[in-house]
């Protein structure tokens, strides 16, 4: 079947099979920053936005975004690059595996919360696993981001 | 006690990786691997003990897209091991790449190499198998001298004497110590005797294993994979296949984690013998559920201790026998086990009169366990310090006390510790200092909450080492540029542990020059100087050395050729940033300069190459505390708080340092409450995905908070010691300690599941 994804702005027409997932499809489309981590999605690396919202691109056939737009990190580049680097300076990068779903998973939190208490971030979060950083880091990552942020406003 | 102050080293600046890895760039082993390779795909076996009575491929290899089955049939005969270790490898050779004796649910029967992932699969589906199935040896406590053989075979070959024998399915055996235990014992107020388990985890990884292979231009197998240990992986490669070393090439990329399960050779060995029969490129990316039930878990250990003491608290003798269950291959088994008494038993050596340390390690047809954080000690420690928990519990004293009254220290030596100095320790500063950070006195006592929720806390310490003494072998190789940048070369293995940014970090304090100015290149066997590889905790410690002695001998180059240009002797040059300088006169050649000099008409190359290793391996230590919330109607635990103080001598790069131990502590609490890797009662494994292996998330940790108390350990680069595995002990027997406290019942045995806290098993 013959289906267009607008991903990260731009038309797709491919030919895929039915069971084709949005994963593959978008790591075939160069947009490798999509991680699979257990297929069952249960860990959150695949996360991508299909029309904004997040969802875990294992479990999402490609055929159901036909008509639809999907965005990656790599359509996020400016977005992302104004908070990740408060991560990096808490070394909670580590392995690296888990950053793509977990930064995509914080640019839809704070679109939808811009500020957002520690709970919060837990909370919206706790589907992202990460093996390497016990999360701590990257939770003071994000809240010296906001800080950041707040004092600039000011 | 503070360290010295450098211009680098010592500072938290950002892995040089980080912006790649954070912007999700393709830097990861499927983002690079060239396209159009076959897909590599394994058939395994159902059954925990089988014989292959038949096989038949004829239908798979009609699948279009098929490209090749291979069977036991077609592969090697040479039995090899996997375990990244120094040769001669104290793992016994007992492996073949396919072997028609299969010995545990999941061992691979059959390869199968396809032009897409759906032919792959489709012609698993039609290879026809008939199994003979044999009896099991399931259970750990029965497997020695069981009449079931789980290595009957003749081949089977140990490289090293460890005390194993395949004919009573031992892989290693032994006993020693230091001391009279018996009539130590014989002579304490109070002894006790107590059993604990920990089971199998896996390390679980973001990354599961996969490996490319491709012929290169020369013929040769070029080997690009996920691993900690490039050159070991080549030596395994070369036995298992049978060709020279010299044909082979490993390199890694990007490593989306290992945790040591990347010290072990997993996947390899697939796709390279696939390259080799069809001379094209494959690639085998293992599932989630083949990392799960076919990878290289913590080992599973039973521990026997008897600890003896006065009254007073004063302990005098520690007796621990370890039964350590290997499963189907001896990977890592010999060594894993040593670790759970040589470094749990010299966390005591304060006051210790004697001790006795044994092991058993044993086949069982179950998942081959293998290297995996804290690599045994991790077990020991649990059995110890829980055993100190209720040696203090029982005489009514302060379990800090206890410790502070028994534990070891700076500038004792260590019987239990291979008799190696403590040079550097700061373990009772960290005690003290844990006790303050945490507010000891007042979250010690048992606080009910009301609606059957009490708080309590617990407290354990931990030692490791800082590589393997004697055995590993650091090397760096640095280069000066034209433009006065350095290449640094090395052979150790960044698994997303930073140690590319701090062997920078600590060539650009020996070379003054900034951090930007050290590009790092590793690992790769072709051009990278040999390293045991990235394990054993001993990428700080011993490549750092060797990194820090190698800018000791360019510098020395720099100047001898300085010296000879400006025609004054050596002793007539200094180095300094911005060159080598002639103080008499004030001339100076710029590394600029030198490097050209290098260049033209030279015999000169501006590189030194330096290869380390270590007689001692001078332990990290940590004190870890927990507070923790009991539902007692439910057994639900929650860990509210840790804190944990942690020595690892000087930290190199600070926020790397305390990331490490902050994700090691949430292993260990994963590995405290919820992690087991188990098997139903035909043998084959229950948690085969991340659904039934649940790791801990963010909302299951707590809060975290991490300090560091230095030392200065003179043996290591800028006194520095080791923090990759330490850091994953303290919280099982901290956390035990604490719902013991909350509940009046010691849990022995992990995970302490809300089942078992709620119906009170011990």
């Amino acid at each position: 079947m013959t289906i267009t994804i607008q991903l990260n702005g731009r038309p797709v027409t491919a030919e895929v099979s039915p069971d084709t997932l949005l994963l593959d499809f978008v790591r075939a489309h160069g947009c490798a920053s999509v991680k699979c981590g257990c297929e069952t999605a249960g860990c959150g690396l695949c996360t991508v936005f299909l029309d904004d919202v997040p969802v875990l691109s294992c479990s999402v056939l490609a055929a159901r975004a036909d008509g639809h737009s999907v965005t990656t990190l790599e359509g996020l580049q400016d977005e992302a690059a104004e908070f990740v680097g408060f991560i990096a300076d808490q070394g909670a990068d580590q392995c690296g595996f888990c950053n793509p779903g977990f930064v995509m998973n914080t640019i839809a939190l704070l679109r939808d919360n811009p500020d957002p208490t520690d709970e919060e971030i837990r909370s919206y979060l706790a589907g992202n696993l990460c093996r390497c950083s016990g999360y701590e880091g990257q939770l003071r990552g994000i809240r010296s981001f906001l800080n950041s942020r707040k004092e600039g406003a000011q | 006690m503070s360290g010295k102050s450098y211009r680098v080293v010592g500072h938290s600046l950002r892995k040089k990786d980080a912006m790649s890895l954070l912007l999700g760039k393709p830097v990861y082993l499927d983002d690079v691997a060239p396209k159009g390779a076959l897909v590599v795909k394994l058939l395994r076996s159902p059954h925990p003990h089988a014989l292959i009575e038949t096989i038949d491929t004829t239908n798979a290899l009609k699948v279009p897209g098929v490209a090749a089955v291979y069977t036991y049939k077609d592969v090697p005969k040479t039995r090899f091991a996997i375990a990244g270790q120094t040769y001669p490898e104290p793992s016994p050779y007992d492996r073949l790449i396919l072997d028609r004796h299969l010995r545990f649910a999941g061992d691979p029967v059959a390869i199968i190499a396809a032009e897409t992932d759906a032919a792959a699969a489709r012609a698993m589906k039609l290879i026809k198998v008939t199994y003979k199935i044999l009896p099991a040896v399931l259970d750990p406590h029965t497997a020695k001298d069981n009449p079931v053989l789980v290595h009957p075979e003749e081949d089977w070959f140990p490289p090293c004497n460890v005390g194993g024998d395949n004919r009573r399915n031992l892989v290693a055996s032994e006993v020693g110590g230091d001391g009279d235990v018996e009539a130590v014992l014989a002579d304490c107020d109070i002894v006790l005797d107590r059993t604990y388990h920990t089971p199998a985890c896996n390390q679980a990884m973001m990354e599961t294993f996969r490996t490319y292979t491709a012929l290169d231009g020369y013929g040769r197998l070029r080997v690009l994979s996920s691993t900690q240990i490039v050159f070991h992986a080549r030596r395994i490669l070369s036995r298992a296949l049978g060709i020279p070393k010299s044909r082979i090439r490993v390199e890694k990329p990007r490593i989306g984690g290992g945790f040591g399960a990347k010290q072990t050779a997993v996947c390899e060995v697939y796709p390279a013998f696939v390259t080799l029969m069809t001379g094209r490129p494959a690639k085998l990316i293992y599932t989630r559920e083949e990392s799960q039930i076919a990878g290289s878990p913590r080992h599973e250990m039973e521990v026997h201790l008897r600890l003896g003491a006065n009254r007073d608290g004063h302990i005098r003798a520690l007796d621990v026998f370890t039964l350590s269950n290997t499963g189907a291959y001896g990977e890592h088994g010999p060594t894993t086990v040593g670790l759970s008494g040589h470094k749990s038993i010299p966390l005591y050596t304060g006051g210790l009169e004697a001790f006795r340390f044994g092991f058993d390690v044993v086949y069982t047809n179950l998942q081959p366990a293998g290297a995996y954080r804290g690599y045994g000690a991790t077990q020991g420690i649990f059995a110890v310090e829980s055993a100190v928990n209720e040696l203090a519990e029982t005489l009514g004293m302060d379990p800090t006390a206890i410790r502070e009254q028994n534990m070891v220290r700076e500038g004792m030596r260590m019987p239990a510790y291979y008799g190696e100095p403590n040079n550097a320790c700061a373990l009772d500063r960290c005690m003290a200092r844990c006790k303050e950070l945490f507010d000891w006195e007042h979250r010690y006592p048992v606080r009910d909450m009301g609606d059957g929720r009490v708080r309590a806390a617990g407290v354990a310490m931990a030692m490791q080492g800082s590589c393997i003494s004697n055995v590993d072998v650091g090397s760096a190789t640095i280069k000066l540029n034209e433009d006065g940048g350095y290449n640094l070369l090395i052979g150790a293995a960044d698994m997303g542990t930073g140690c590319d940014t701090i062997l920078a970090q600590m060539a650009a304090e020996c070379m003054d020059c900034p951090v930007e100015d050290v590009a790092v290149f590793g690992a790769d066997t072709d051009a990278s100087p040999y390293d045991s590889g990235s394990y054993a905790s001993s990428t700080t410690y011993v490549t750092g050395k060797a990194v820090e002695l190698a800018c000791a001998q360019l510098k020395q180059k720099l100047c001898a050729l300085a010296a000879q240009k400006l025609g004054v002797a050596e002793s007539g040059v200094e180095f300094t940033p911005s060159g080598v300088v002639c103080p008499a006169d004030g001339r100076v050649l710029t590394l600029s300069d030198l490097a050209y000099a290098a260049q033209c008409g030279s015999q000169t190359a501006l590189e030194a190459t330096v290869s380390h290793s270590s007689p001692v391996s001078p332990p990290p230590f940590m004190v870890g505390m927990a507070e923790v919330e009991v539902d007692t109607l439910t057994g639900e635990v929650r860990v509210l708080d840790y804190k944990a103080v942690v020595d690892c001598g000087q930290p190199i790069n600070p926020a790397l340092a305390r990331t490490q131990a902050e994700g090691g502590i949430v292993q260990g609490i994963g590995m405290a409450l919820m992690e087991n890797v188990t098997y139903d009662r035909h043998g084959k494994p229950v948690e085969r995905s991340f659904l039934q292996y649940r790791l801990p998330t963010r909302l299951d940790m707590g809060h975290l908070q991490v300090e560091f108390e230095q030392s200065n350990e003179p043996t290591g680069p800028f006194g520095a010691k080791s923090i990759g595995e330490i850091v994953i002990n303290t919280p099982s027997p901290a956390i035990a300690h604490a719902i013991y406290r909350a509940t009046g019942v010691w849990h022995r045995s992990l995970p302490i599941t809300p089942e078992k806290i709620a119906m009170g098993k011990q």
